[in-house]
C-alpha cells in the first residue's frame, strides 16, 4: 500500500487536557507529544483515563479544557481521512458482509466504496479470511470479527493509527499477528498510538510511552528513558553467607531464594566486584540486568498502579 | 460542507441498503394493508351490529295496500335523508285477537320489534317503547305523511344535473384536503417508532465510536434521516401506485373521476410527496433527537407513547386549517413547523396559489436544519458526554467512560 511520506515532526500533540465527568476528573492536565512515525504506547491500569484521552484526541468528545492537534489539525475530524481508529469496544453491523464492513469503515474515512471493496478482498486474503469475505459478520468468530475491524482501521492507509487495547480478547497467535501488523504499518511510515494495560506489549513494540495513572501523565518519553530512571539490578550468588564483603552491597538488598538482589551502586560494577572479591564473598554467579519496563512502571506509577496492570494474557 | 455531505451519504447508503434489502421491508410495504383489512373486517361487523341495534323495527298491522304505500314512502324518506337507519317496516296481517297479537309482537326478539303501527293510513297509532316526538315516532310521521300525500314514484322536483357547482367543488376539495392530511399523519405515525430506534443499532453494536471518530455527528443524523426518507418514499410510491391501480380497477372512470384539488392532481401529488418529505424530516429530526437519548429498546418503547400523543395533538392543530385556510389558527398552524406540512397540503387542495408553498417549503427546510443541528449537539453532549462543563441545571448525571 502506498503511503505519502510522513511529515517530520509531531503527529499528535496535547496541551493541558482536562476532562471532567460530573464530579470525576477522568483526564487531569495531560500534555504529550507523539513524534511522527513512532509506535507510541499509553500504559496504565484500567480506569486510568487512557480511553477518555484517546477519545478526546480523536475528537469523539471535546475536552473540558486544554487543546489538541492531530496531524497539524486543531479539529481532529479535519484529519479524519488520515486517521484509523480501533475502539476498545469493538463493533460492526452484524448483517453486513465482512468485505462490506471493511469497505464501509474505509468509506467513512473517505475511501471510495469500490476501491474499499477491492482493498478489503486483498487484505482478507492476506489474513487468511478470503473465504469469509461474503459472510455476514454475525457468522464470524469473535477473533475473526476483531480482525475484520482492524482491517477496516487500516484500509484507507492512514498516517495515524489509534488502537485502544488492541490485544484484548485475542489469542496468542493473533496477538503475534497484530504485533507484526503494527510493526509493518510503522515501517511503512504510519504513526501508531495504542493503549494497553499489558506492559509486555508496550515493551516489545513501543519506542515511546506515556504512563498514565489517575488521569495524569506520570511519565512521557522513550522506553529507554523510563528504564534509565532505575539503576541496573545486580543478582549475586555467593558461597559465603557472612563476611566483610557484606558491606559492599547496599543495606536494602533483598533476598530472592538464594540470591541477593540490589541496585548497582553508583560507583559501577568494577568497585563492587573488587570489594566482593576482597571481602571473601566467594562469587558463584553475578548478573547485572537492565531493569525492565515493569520495574520502571512500578517506580514511576507506584505499586498500586502496577498491581492493577495486567500480565501478558495467556493463549486462548 | 462537501465532506459533511459525503459522510452523510455514506451513512445514508448503508442504512438505505440495510433497510430496503432486508426481508422485513416487505412487511413494511404490506403495512397499510393490515389496517385496511382489519378496518374492513371489523367495520362490516360493526356496521351489522350497529344496523341491528340502531335501526328501529316497526311492525305494521294493516292492509297489504296500506303497507305497500308505507313501505315505498319509507324507502323514499331513507333515500332523501341518506340514512339507511330509518325505521324498518315489517308487515303483519291483522289477527282476530288483536290484543294477543300486539303482546306477542312486542315480546318478539326476531325481529326485535320496537313499536307497532296499527290503524293503517286512515287512523295510524303507534304502540311500543317509543316517545311521542322522539326519533322513531318522528320518522313514522314523515313516512306516513309521504305515503298519504304522494304517489311513491311521483317526483315533485325536476332536476337538471351539471358537472360541478362551486358548493360541490368546495366540499370535494375539503374532502381531498382531509384525506391528504390523514394520509400524511398516518404515514408519519407509522415511521415515528422506526425513527426513535434509529441510533439504537449503532449504540448497541458499539460501532457508534467508529462512526463518531470518522464523521461529524450532524452527518450521522442527516444520513440516517435521509436513508429512512428514501426508504419511506419507496414505500409511498408503491402505496400510491397500488392505490391508484385499485381505484382504476374498482371505480368506474378510474382516477380521472376523483375530485380535483385546487392546484390540480399533478401539482397536488408533487406537493404531497414534498410535504411528506418535510413532515417526515421535521418530525423525524425531533424523534431522532429524542430517540438518540435512549440506550435500550425498552427506553424507546417507553418514549413511543408520549411521542404518538404528541403527533395526534399536532394533527389536531393542523386539522383546524381545513375549510378556513386564512383563519388565524390556520395561519398559526401553517407557521408552527411541526404542523406546517399537513396544513399546507390541505391548502394545496383548497387554494390554487403556489407562492405560499414555496415559502412554506423554505421555512420547513430551515427548521429541519435547526432541529438536526440541535439534535446532533445534544447527542454529543448527553450521549457522548462531550464538551466543557455546563451549568448544573442543564446537566444529566454522567459517568466516566472506562479507560
Amino acid at each position: 500500500m502506498l503511503r505519502q511520506a510522513q511529515h517530520q515532526g509531531i503527529a499528535v500533540e496535547a496541551v493541558d487536557l482536562v476532562k471532567d465527568f460530573d464530579k470525576t476528573r477522568a483526564v487531569d492536565g495531560v500534555s504529550l507529544a507523539v513524534p511522527a512515525g513512532t509506535i507510541y504506547g499509553l500504559l496504565g491500569p484500567n480506569g486510568a483515563g487512557k480511553t477518555t484521552m484517546l477519545r478526546i484526541l480523536l475528537g469523539i468528545i471535546d475536552p473540558s479544557s486544554g487543546s489538541r492537534r492531530i496531524l497539524g489539525h486543531e479539529r481532529p475530524l479535519d484529519a479524519a481521512s488520515q486517521v484509523g481508529y480501533l475502539p476498545e469496544e469493538r463493533g460492526l453491523y452484524p448483517a453486513m458482509h465482512a468485505r462490506d464492513a471493511i469497505a464501509f469503515i474505509g468509506a467513512l474515512r473517505g475511501l471510495p466504496l469500490r476501491e474499499g471493496r477491492r482493498r478489503a478482498d486483498q487484505l482478507l486474503k492476506e489474513h487468511g479470511l478470503a473465504d469469509w469475505a461474503k459472510k455476514p459478520i454475525r457468522n464470524l468468530s469473535k477473533g475473526m470479527a476483531q480482525t475484520v475491524q482492524l482491517l477496516g482501521t487500516i484500509i484507507h492507509g492512514p498516517r495515524l493509527i489509534v488502537l485502544d487495547e488492541p490485544f484484548a480478547g485475542l489469542d496468542a497467535i493473533n496477538q503475534g499477528r497484530l504485533e507484526d501488523l503494527i510493526r509493518r504499518e510503522a515501517k511503512s511510515g504510519a504513526t501508531i498510538i495504542f493503549s494497553t494495560h499489558v506492559i509486555a506489549h508496550a515493551e516489545r513494540l513501543c519506542e515511546r510511552i506515556a504512563i498514565i495513572a489517575k488521569g495524569k501523565v506520570a511519565f512521557e518519553g522513550r522506553v529507554d528513558e523510563a528504564r534509565g530512571r532505575l539503576r541496573p539490578i545486580v543478582r549475586l550468588r555467593t558461597r559465603a553467607s557472612e563476611g566483610p564483603w557484606r558491606s559492599a552491597i547496599p543495606q536494602d538488598a533483598r533476598r530472592e531464594s538464594d540470591e541477593w538482589v540490589f541496585e548497582l551502586p553508583e560507583g559501577g560494577p568494577e568497585p563492587l566486584l573488587k570489594a566482593l572479591i576482597d571481602g571473601g564473598a566467594g562469587i558463584e554467579t553475578l548478573a547485572i540486568e537492565r531493569p525492565g519496563l515493569h520495574d520502571a512502571f512500578v517506580a514511576i506509577a507506584g505499586d498500586s498502579a502496577a498491581a492493577a496492570m495486567g500480565v501478558e494474557e495467556p493463549a486462548k | 460542507m462537501m465532506r459533511r455531505l459525503r459522510s452523510a451519504f455514506v451513512i445514508a447508503r448503508r442504512d438505505f441498503s440495510a433497510t430496503v434489502l432486508s426481508k422485513t421491508f416487505l412487511f413494511f410495504l404490506l403495512g397499510p394493508l393490515f389496517p385496511l383489512l382489519l378496518g374492513g373486517a371489523f367495520g362490516s361487523i360493526g356496521a351489522r351490529v350497529a344496523s341491528q341495534t340502531q335501526t328501529p323495527v316497526v311492525a305494521v298491522i294493516s292492509s297489504p295496500a296500506d303497507f305497500a304505500r308505507m313501505s315505498a314512502a319509507r324507502d323514499r324518506v331513507a333515500t332523501a335523508l341518506g340514512d339507511p337507519n330509518v325505521a324498518k317496516l315489517v308487515y303483519y296481517a291483522p289477527e282476530r285477537d288483536a290484543a294477543a297479537q300486539q303482546r306477542r309482537l312486542l315480546a318478539s326478539t326476531d325481529p326485535p320489534i320496537r313499536a307497532l303501527l296499527i290503524g293503517g293510513l286512515a287512523a295510524p297509532h303507534l304502540v311500543g317503547a317509543v316517545d311521542a316526538g322522539g326519533p322513531t315516532s318522528g320518522q313514522m310521521d314523515l313516512i306516513l305523511s309521504t305515503a298519504r300525500e304522494h304517489h311513491p314514484s311521483e317526483e315533485l322536483i325536476s332536476v337538471t344535473k351539471v358537472e360541478k357547482s362551486n358548493g360541490s367543488l368546495v366540499r370535494d376539495r375539503q374532502m381531498t384536503a382531509q384525506i391528504g392530511q390523514v394520509g400524511l399523519f398516518f404515514l408519519t405515525l407509522m415511521l415515528s417508532t422506526m425513527l426513535l430506534s434509529q441510533l439504537i443499532e449503532e449504540k448497541s453494536n458499539k460501532i457508534i465510536e467508529v462512526i463518531a471518530a470518522a464523521v461529524p455527528i450532524d452527518s450521522l443524523f442527516v444520513g440516517k434521516l435521509f436513508a429512512m426518507l428514501a426508504a419511506s418514499v419507496v414505500g409511498v410510491v408503491v402505496w400510491i401506485s397500488a392505490g391508484a391501480l385499485l381505484i382504476q380497477l374498482v371505480k368506474t372512470g378510474g382516477v380521472q373521476t376523483l375530485p380535483p384539488p385546487a392546484v390540480g392532481w399533478p401539482g397536488f401529488l408533487a406537493l404531497a410527496i414534498l410535504y411528506f418529505g418535510m413532515n417526515y424530516l421535521l418530525l423525524g429530526a425531533v424523534f431522532l433527537t429524542i430517540g438518540a437519548q435512549a440506550s435500550t429498546v425498552r427506553e424507546v418503547q417507553t418514549m413511543s407513547m408520549p411521542v404518538t400523543f404528541g403527533q395526534v395533538l399536532i394533527f389536531g392543530f393542523a386539522a383546524t386549517a381545513i375549510g378556513s385556510a386564512n383563519a388565524p389558527e390556520a395561519i398559526a398552524a401553517a407557521i408552527f413547523p411541526l404542523s406546517s406540512p399537513m396544513v399546507m397540503l390541505a391548502r394545496a387542495a383548497e387554494d390554487p396559489a403556489w407562492w405560499p408553498h414555496l415559502a412554506a417549503l423554505v421555512w420547513q427546510a430551515l427548521w429541519v436544519a435547526v432541529i438536526l443541528k440541535v439534535g446532533a449537539r445534544m447527542f454529543r453532549k448527553t450521549v457522548l458526554k462531550s464538551g466543557p462543563r455546563t451549568r448544573r441545571w442543564f446537566r444529566r448525571s454522567e459517568k466516566p467512560s472506562a479507560a
